[in-house]
């Protein structure tokens, strides 16, 4: 069955004097690079200009805290669970009198850690978080010297006080 | 003989802005040939260096010679350096016998914008060029690597094959103009009669001949960085490098000048004197359409050679042996045999 119309069948035909001279050729390859001339050029001018990321971009995760600013996460570990490269580490703690301002539930994580080595930014704990904690912003992971800067900690993940987003990019796409 | 003090003035002003103005356009012609390609392939191409990166060849001569100079312990120093330098000189000389406008009056004296108006021009442009494969043959040869080998040994087949259907091409625009003076033929085509209405199989060879003689794509056989790592320049670093590279820009600039000058009427506005504008306003007018024309050319030159690919060896040889000679040939024989019968 025939697809496309692009297939072209080879002829071994001898070449006319016009396709034997090559000249009208020539010419109609060189207007096909003169009208590129006129054309939209395909350069970001990087430093000043970025590309725009898509919409369903999966990069560097966050930690939300809801709007008084306590952090969301109850440590229940299903980002744990489902993460396929299981690069989530959490260690799960009781909230204390006191702390009610920091944690929105009884128990939190008290360590989160998430290797950026092992991630695949699959988004599948986003997925699984049942309290709207875990995002993968569009945020990128920086490269580093070290394999231990890439264990990045709470304090790399956690939403900063006082943010009502993620300062820069932070773009729920679950909705 | 005694040679006045002012035309010793004129002669010096003239070479100077002559010398000055190609290697200014040479310099140019790398950045316009990295802007033509990058628009070519829509990139952008270089624009961090000045504005529009009209800098961008000042970084280049920086780099150029902030670079280490190495010569490899095997090669002939005297003949390593020799290449260049002669590659260099060969290209500046060819502008002496051009001219690159009509005559300016100042003070009375009759001052001709040209170096020197031999009434052989075209045998010297020739001469010279012929000299200009030296360069690049001395500087393969005394690197002592093969792949310069290489690139020298296919630039002087491909030069001296091309120069002779040059010649033959020019043979029949000789006999029309009858004169060997590059001012003669130009002067002859005032008010639009242009060389290239009687002669446009010649300039089409000429043409073809000048992409070759410059080693420009589809002719760039000698460097063909994918088969001989650089050509005849593999072993060259620095300035000596930059002297190959820019001694090619100017050849060029000088090929895109003697075809304007032979086909395209040179310095010649077509009925610009029908105006009455003043004579010296008509020169500087003149050279400046001259110099547009040059532009064109030397546009064209990149323009080929980011659109075709470069030719196998044997289709080179094939092109210049069995195809331009022969119509080179056959364009004298019209030539001739127009010139018997409306003459």
């Amino acid at each position: 069955m025939q697809l496309t119309n692009r297939s072209k069948v080879v002829v071994d035909k001898n070449m006319t004097l016009m396709e034997r001279m090559y000249v009208p050729a020539i010419v109609s390859g060189m207007l096909i690079t003169l009208s590129h001339l006129f054309k939209k050029k395909a350069t970001i001018q990087y430093p000043e200009q970025q590309r725009e990321f898509s919409f369903v971009y999966r990069g560097k995760h966050i930690l939300k805290r809801d709007e008084q600013g306590r952090e969301n996460c109850t440590a229940c570990g299903l980002c744990a669970v489902s993460c396929p490269a299981e690069a989530i580490t959490i260690i799960a703690d009781e909230r204390k009198k006191g702390e009610e301002h920091l944690y929105k539930e009884e128990k939190y994580a008290s360590l989160y850690e998430i290797n950026m080595l092992r991630c695949i930014f699959c988004g599948l704990c986003e997925e699984a978080c049942p309290k709207d904690a875990v995002y993968l912003t569009e945020e990128l992971v920086p490269a580093s010297y070290n394999r231990k800067d890439f264990i990045y900690g709470k304090d790399k993940l956690v939403q900063p006080l006082g943010t009502s987003a993620h300062p820069k990019t932070y773009k729920p796409y679950k909705k | 003989m005694e040679i006045p003090v002012e035309f010793l003035l004129e002669k010096t002003i003239i070479v100077v802005a002559v010398f000055t103005v190609s290697l200014v356009i040479a310099m140019y012609s790398t950045y316009a040939e990295r802007k033509v390609s990058a628009l070519l392939q829509d990139r952008i191409g270089p624009n961090r260096a000045g504005p529009l990166g009209l800098l961008q060849p000042v970084a280049d001569g920086v780099k150029f010679f902030m670079k280490e100079e190495i010569i490899p312990s095997s090669a002939n120093k005297f003949l390593f350096v020799l290449g260049p330098s002669l590659a260099m000189m060969t290209a500046c000389l060819t502008g002496a016998v051009i001219p690159w406008g009509s005559t300016l009056e100042i003070n009375g004296s009759i001052v001709p914008l040209q170096v020197t108006d031999l009434n052989i021009g075209v045998l010297y442009i020739f001469a010279v060029v012929s000299i200009g494969v030296y360069g690049v043959m001395i500087g393969g040869w005394a690197s002592n690597n093969k792949f310069s080998l290489m690139g020298a040994i296919r630039a002087s087949s491909q030069m001296i094959s091309y120069e002779i259907a040059m010649g033959l091409s020019i043979i029949a625009l000789i006999m029309t103009t009858g004169s060997l003076s590059i001012r003669d033929i130009v002067e002859q085509q005032v008010d639009g009669h242009w060389n290239i209405i009687y002669q446009p199989l010649g300039f089409f060879i000429f043409m073809v001949c000048a992409f070759a003689e410059c080693n420009r794509t589809p002719f760039d056989l000698p460097e063909c960085e994918a088969e001989l790592v650089g050509g005849y320049h593999t072993e060259y670093s620095s300035m000596k490098l930059g002297l190959y590279l820019f001694s090619e820009y100017i050849n060029m600039f000088i090929s895109s000048a003697v075809m304007s000058a032979f086909f395209f009427g040179g310095y010649d506005i077509p009925y610009i004197e029908k105006l009455g504008l003043d004579h010296n306003l008509v020169t500087i007018l003149g050279t400046g359409f001259f110099f547009f024309k040059i532009v064109l050319f030397i546009f064209l030159f990149m323009w080929v050679r980011w659109t075709l690919p470069r030719f196998r060896y044997d289709q080179l040889m094939n092109l210049g042996w069995k195809i331009m000679i022969p119509l080179a040939i056959i364009n004298i024989i019209l030539t001739g045999s127009g010139i018997l019968l409306f003459k």
